[in-house]
């Protein structure tokens, strides 16, 4: 097969907005001819080349105001780019906003006529597909109600509904999957992995970096309207935790600042310098395990001044970022005493039944008022070689028999 | 990968790339935005629907308020102007020549009212999917046109009422004042909805301006009482330049038989015809500013 054809070409983008700073008649003409002083560029997204081939599911993530949705606008043509192109393939459906088209005072059942036809269904597909629609929403009591009488619940998910029948070849969805309870969550998700298994094109925005690792195969990570990673979903996710990481520090440095000049009280300083894998008894090294091994993980950490009731945390993640196990002080049970300089803790981990595959370590340092003061998350790693008799990241000894009779 | 996504992947790479959002060029424009827009017909009847429904939706006599608006103007006119002010003894039929003069007016008033505020009040709307902008101004049109319908036929009993049905060829006004009236109107929609999305002065203006005007047509006088009044020759071919002078005069030929006979400028008909041609020009040009202009919407919302 040859390579599938490209849907969405982004050519060189950049998109500025003007940040205009008065509004009224009054204010223009009072400040004509000096309105540029009145005026403050701010450049949403900068030189952005991405092309996406069909059939691909593509999540776009990074900070708050990185331009991801400003980005997915420009796709679905809501904005214009102030230079280059964005040309699209095929039939285009946004999910930008659930409900955006439903009118509170219609009932639900001209909602969804109104809602399929703005995205572009014809009244006889409509009709088609309206039993499928009500029956996927589930609120089929209420259908001729109008819809300001719906719980926000019910709102959601009938326009989730209508969004998922519409037959598109592209798809742009923006933060619109966490809703629902689980179970209609559940279905959305299915609805999702259908749409791959067609061959549709899904461009994702979330900030539910579980759900990109999950269900993207690949990831767009902006940041400052730049393309900071693109590529597997393992790295990009990866680059982004680290930008977080780095984020988090800024504040927390900031806040100690901030703390300083107004004289509150302020976090101490303090950080975790980093952390080894030793064998149990402390001797050796470590890298790789096998499941059921027993480990020790050392931890420095230095203190800059005194470090009063305050708690020390490690835990394991997978290498998508998900937490797979992870313990502090406090919940062990464990009285720390007062820390200046440098000091090193040991968590001694044993009979870690823990599946195949690789593992990072994390380390975080918080203080009294449980606020993190410094987080390494990826201080160390741990390879783990299973038996090969399961999958997953547990490892159970699991025995199969026939039940006799 | 399944036999549905390898045709669905080898019919999308027989489709040309194209622009995302409206389409660029000026001249070439305006037959892609027609099509865009023909394209999208269904939807206009949806939202067109959309605002009828909404509009008196829980008021029990829901359609009935439309009619009783104008009916209550129409008595108002009638009593203060014809009665105390003494305009009836000048014109016969007092009332359905107001009438006729106000459903004409009231469907311009609409359209150019509530399409300047069309594109602001559906900001949610445009700013989340992209359609071609022009439909939430046409989709006023539409619905002030259902209205506009309902109160004709209110004038029409009427006439019929007190026994002078309009016949013949008098009826050859009503397409050509309605043409003028429904081209302006659209093109002023169009031009304002666009234009109040950057600055929300407009739809006061506007208000403001339509009332102006409402007295500035002959609505509630004739032009009989206006023509020896004009100072000079200018003046009066000023006052018959408003092309919303030329409507009602045009409405007032074909509903208010009584009138026969009374003052009419000499050649409405032409006047009609070269402000319809006048007024499809405009609207070339309002729909060009529009899609200019429709480019930031989403960001200026």
């Amino acid at each position: 097969m040859t390579s599938p054809p490209t849907v969405i070409k982004i050519d060189d983008v950049s998109k500025r907005f003007v940040i205009r700073k008065e509004k009224s008649l009054k204010e223009r003409v009072v400040n004509f001819g000096r309105s540029n002083l009145h005026k403050e560029d701010f450049w949403a997204l900068r030189n952005v080349d991405v092309e996406i081939q069909s059939g691909s599911t593509v999540g776009l993530v990074g900070p708050n105001g990185s331009g991801k949705s400003t980005l997915l606008k420009m796709i679905g043509g809501i904005l214009q780019p102030t230079s280059g192109t964005v040309s699209l393939r095929g039939r285009l459906a946004a999910l930008l906003e659930l409900g955006a088209g439903f009118h509170p005072d219609l009932t639900g059942r001209e909602n969804v006529y109104l809602n399929a036809s703005i995205l572009g269904l014809s009244r006889q597909q409509t009709d088609r597909y309206f039993d499928a629609i009500v029956d996927f929403s589930g609120i089929e009591r209420f259908i001729d109600t109008q819809v300001k009488f719906y719980s926000s619940g019910m709102y959601v998910r009938l326009a989730f509904s209508v969004a998922v029948h519409v037959d598109p070849d592209v798809l742009l969805v923006d933060e619109v999957l966490a809703v629902g309870d689980e179970p209609f969550q559940r279905k959305c998700l299915e609805r999702i992995r259908g749409f791959q298994h067609e061959g549709r094109t899904i461009v994702l925005v979330t900030h539910g970096l579980d759900q990109v690792a999950e269900f993207c195969d690949r990831a767009i990570v902006l940041e400052h309207g730049q393309v900071m990673a693109d590529g597997a979903p393992r790295e990009a996710l990866r680059v982004l935790r680290a930008d977080f990481e780095a984020i988090r520090q800024d504040e927390v440095e900031r806040s100690q600042e901030r703390a300083e000049t107004t004289g509150a009280a302020r976090p101490p300083r303090a950080r975790v310098l980093g952390a080894q894998l030793l064998t149990p008894d402390g001797g050796e090294p470590l890298t790789t395990i096998e499941p059921g091994d027993a480990i020790r993980v050392r931890v420095q950490i230095q203190a800059d001044e005194k470090l009063e009731d305050w708690v020390l945390g490690m835990g394991l993640d997978t290498p998508l970022g998900a937490v797979v196990y992870g313990t502090n002080t406090t919940l062990l049970g464990a009285r720390l005493d007062p820390v200046i300089g440098t000091a090193s803790f040991d968590f001694v981990l044993p009979d870690l039944r823990l599946g195949e595959g690789a593992y990072a370590v994390h380390v975080a340092v918080a203080g009294t008022n449980g606020l993190e003061i410094h987080r390494m998350s990826e201080a160390s790693h741990l390879e783990v070689r299973g038996s090969g008799r399961g999958q997953g990241q547990l490892s159970v000894d699991t025995t199969f028999s026939p039940v006799a009779g | 990968m399944t036999t549905t996504s390898e045709a669905r992947a080898a019919a999308l790479a027989r489709e040309p790339l194209r622009v995302a959002g409206p389409q660029p060029g000026f001249a070439s424009g305006t037959w892609l935005s027609i099509k865009d827009i023909v394209g999208q017909r269904e939807l206009l009847g949806m939202l067109v629907r959309r605002e009828l429904k909404a509009k008196y939706k829980d008021s029990t006599l829901g359609f009935l308020w439309s009619m009783l608006r104008p009916l209550a103007m129409l008595l108002i006119y009638y009593i203060a102007l014809g009665e105390f002010l003494g305009a009836a003894r000048q014109i016969d039929d007092f009332a359905i020549f107001i009438f006729t003069g106000l459903t004409a007016w009231t469907l311009y008033s609409d359209i150019v009212i509530t399409g300047t505020g069309s594109i602001v009040t559906n900001a949610g709307l445009i700013k989340k999917i992209y359609l071609p902008r022009e439909v939430f101004p046409l989709s006023v049109v539409g619905s002030a046109l259902f209205n506009f319908v309902i109160q004709l036929g209110i004038l029409l009993a009427a006439t019929a009422l007190v026994g002078r049905f309009p016949t013949g060829g008098r009826w050859l006004y009503l397409p050509l004042a309605m043409g003028v009236l429904v081209v302006f109107a659209t093109a002023l929609a169009l031009l304002l909805s666009a234009l109040n999305v950057y600055l929300r002065d407009i739809q006061y203006l506007v208000e403001i301006i339509i009332m102006v005007f409402f007295w500035i047509s002959p609505i509630v006088y004739s032009w009989g009482l206006v023509a020896p009044k004009m100072p000079n020759p200018f003046l009066e071919q000023l006052y018959l330049a408003n092309p919303m002078t030329l409507v009602v005069l045009g409405f007032q030929q074909v509903f208010w038989v009584a009138g026969d006979g009374s003052l009419v400028p000499d050649q409405l008909g032409t006047r009609l015809v070269v402000a319809l041609a006048v007024g499809v020009a405009f609207l070339w040009v309002s729909q060009r500013v529009f899609a200019r202009l429709q480019a930031n919407f989403a960001q200026e919302l």
